[in-house]
């Protein structure tokens, strides 16, 4: 750490682990309503459960970015942090804004929540990953544009580098496609059709920047390759991601009432969208081999390369899966999609979060470059716990989904919604199962920043 | 990478790609602007209809059901449960009605959401209108 008001990183890092924990208790709690309908009902109804956990994910996973940003943009501006104090306030802002969001989908019905906020005014609540009060999400714009100008002026008086700039423009980007969050016609296809414009254009574009950069940024710091070789691969990676990302937005416009030429586009543009991604494994694994030096910080690497991997089984591989308008035909809407969604988040964000927290904490915390051995190698048990129970579940529900698509939307006689779903319910008990384990890798981890042990200094 | 492919370069297609597939896709959404209303036959968007859709709002009906393939995967698909239910709106209606307040024990259960039987019209109407959206033939089948 080079500048006195990275530190503010801490702060936002603190909140996002909070919030995974959380996230993680919930997704256990859907994951036995799955399997035994009426647990916690009708205190807390799968739906509420939901709106947790991926409320929750979306949340931390900000607060992620926003943390990486204050660290990152200061070491690459070669300055301090603009303002430290607004990033202060605004982590407050943003923390009970959050808090209270929650508390009001677990304390309220919904309805009575919508009523409270005054949703009738500029309805936007109850569509999926949108469920926030339209008061909450207009708390979002304001939090973003203070962070957004925080990170603008101390990147404009200091120094641009392709990382700071790449990481500007993804966080811009995400501040302009949530605005769609904002728009919600009365006529559902228009709806949808906007929806994705937050929603697609998030996971498949404007993040993929802050990923692509946050990824650079580690790597450079961890391999000593020369700064230009990883800049060049950045930019042919978002330029791959935008390309094929943005139309691959035709992808979620061929059953919702959109014309048919969006199965054409959709299919073409999506197929090509595991290039980058696949691109990213190549390079975080070529800069790593390449490296200049061996950076005490083990952990640290191992979380990119393993973000790299991740980022490409799940979103590259499980998202090809289903994306060929003939396949998603079938598969639109089931456990599929819920595989993907888990592989794809937690390989791409949740992992690049993870894999920025490892690398900047040791700094943060003793001011050394890396934990000690023995907290490494928690951290790391944390890491394969973690990691190989999502590839469980995405395995677990890949099959709970094929076997539904199979019985209820195959042959001449198909199962019922809830018939197919008794069926397959074998996989819903295995799926329950490894979040435990998901969950005992998540305090692993956590116990990893108590284990002290000597800090490791800089390798000669 | 090789040397000759220059950083510059790779920032120009970058910026360069971008534009242009942005710019195509605003083309594209134009024109499926433009198509739309053949599809969603929003001239059925009656002032029940809204409401309806709002109902469905914000009791976080997606937060079980997927709505045109696209919600949460916990409960029936109910873009298409109007035609399922024979297409009678009172079918529909009983259903949410007699929802038990505690569930059903050791089931899946859904809420009992308490409302009133103009609200219960207007979300029977909101998922009539939704199934007659022109969706390319999915579902697959009646099941969804
Ligand atoms: C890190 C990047 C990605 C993330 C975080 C992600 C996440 C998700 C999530 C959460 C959904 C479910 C949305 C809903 O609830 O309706 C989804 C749907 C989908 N994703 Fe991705 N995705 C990513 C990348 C990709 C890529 C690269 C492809 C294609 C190669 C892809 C193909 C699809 C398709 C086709 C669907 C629709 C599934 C359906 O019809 O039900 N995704 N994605
Ligand atoms: C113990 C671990 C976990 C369990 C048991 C779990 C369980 C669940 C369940 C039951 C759902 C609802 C599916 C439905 O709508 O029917 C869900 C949704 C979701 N979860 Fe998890 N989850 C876990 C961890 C995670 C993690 C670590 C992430 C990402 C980092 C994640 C991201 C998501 C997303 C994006 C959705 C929405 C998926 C979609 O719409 O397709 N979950 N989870
Ligand atoms: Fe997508």
């Amino acid at each position: 750490m080079k500048y006195k008001s990275q530190a503010v990183a801490k702060l936002y890092f603190i909140a996002a682990l909070v919030l995974f924990a959380a996230q993680v208790i919930f997704g256990l709690i859907m994951a036995y309503q799955y399997v035994v309908g009426d647990f916690l009902f009708p205190e807390i109804p799968f739906n509420v459960a939901r709106m947790v956990h991926t409320n929750t994910l979306i949340v931390w996973l900000l607060f992620g970015f926003m943390g990486a940003a204050y660290y990152l943009v200061p070491e690459e501006s070669e300055r301090e942090l603009y303002s430290p104090l607004l990033a202060k306030v605004l982590f407050w802002v943003f923390l009970v804004a959050a808090g209270l969001t929650v508390a009001g989908y677990l304390l309220v019905p919904y309805a009575q929540l919508a009523e409270l906020t005054m949703n009738e005014l500029w309805p936007t609540m109850g569509r999926e990953f949108l469920e926030q009060p339209t008061i909450t999400k207009l708390g979002i714009v304001v939090v973003a544009l203070g962070f957004l100008f925080n990170i603008g002026m101390t990147i404009l008086t200091g120094r641009k580098t392709v990382v700071n700039v790449v990481m500007l423009t993804g966080l811009l980007g995400l501040a302009v496609f949530f605005l769609f969050s904002l728009y919600n016609p009365a006529n559902l296809v228009l709806d949808k059709y906007w929806w994705w414009w937050t929603v697609h254009l998030w996971v498949e574009g404007t993040w993929e920047l802050i990923l692509g950069s946050i990824l650079a940024f580690v790597l450079i710091k961890t391999t000593g390759v020369d700064r230009e070789v990883i800049e060049k691969w950045l930019y042919v990676i978002i330029a791959m991601a935008l390309i094929t990302g943005i139309l691959g937005t035709g992808h979620h416009y061929y059953w919702i009432g959109t014309p048919e030429y969006w199965q054409l586009v959709g299919s073409v543009f999506s197929a090509m969208e595991p290039i980058p991604f696949f691109m990213m494994t190549v390079f975080a694994f070529n800069m790593v081999n390449q490296r200049r030096k061996d950076h005490p910080n083990k952990a640290a690497v191992l979380w990119a390369l393993g973000c790299a991997v991740m980022a490409f089984l799940g979103a590259g591989v499980w998202g090809f899966l289903h994306t060929l308008a003939p396949v998603n035909y079938y598969t639109h809407g089931t456990q599929i999609t819920a595989a993907h969604g888990h592989m794809a988040f937690y390989g791409a964000y949740a992992m690049i979060v993870l894999a920025m927290i490892s690398y900047s904490m040791p700094f943060m915390t003793h001011g050394k470059p890396a934990n000690s051995n023995k907290a490494q190698i928690i951290e790391m048990w944390g890491f394969w716990l973690m990691t190989v129970s999502i590839v469980f579940i995405t395995l677990f529900l890949t099959g709970a989904g094929i076997l539904q698509v199979w019985l209820q939307r195959m042959g001449t006689n198909p199962e019922s919604f809830m018939a197919a779903q008794d069926s397959i319910s074998i996989f819903y008990w295995l799926r329950f199962a490894t979040g435990w384990v998901f969950l005992a890798g998540l305090l692993v981890y956590f116990y990893s920043f108590f284990a002290g042990g000597e800090p490791k200094e800089e390798n000669a | 990478m090789s040397d000759k492919f220059t950083k510059s370069m790779a920032r120009n297609i970058f910026i360069g790609g971008s534009l242009f597939f942005f710019l195509l896709f605003l083309g594209l959404t134009f024109d499926t602007m433009s198509s739309l209303p053949k599809r969603d036959h929003r001239e059925n968007i009656t002032p029940q209809v809204a409401s309806g859709k709002m109902l469905w709002e914000e009791n976080n009906c997606i937060g079980c059901h997927t709505l045109l393939g696209e919600g949460a995967y916990f409960a029936p698909e109910l873009g298409n449960v109007y035609k399922r239910f024979g297409e009678n709106k009172e079918v529909i209606k009983a259903f949410i009605k007699s929802r038990p307040v505690t569930g059903i024990p050791g089931r899946r259960s859904m809420p009992q959401f308490n409302l009133t039987d103009q609200q219960l019209d207007d979300l029977a109407e909101f998922l009539k209108w939704t199934s007659e959206i022109d969706t390319n033939n999915w579902p697959p089948n009646i099941q969804g």
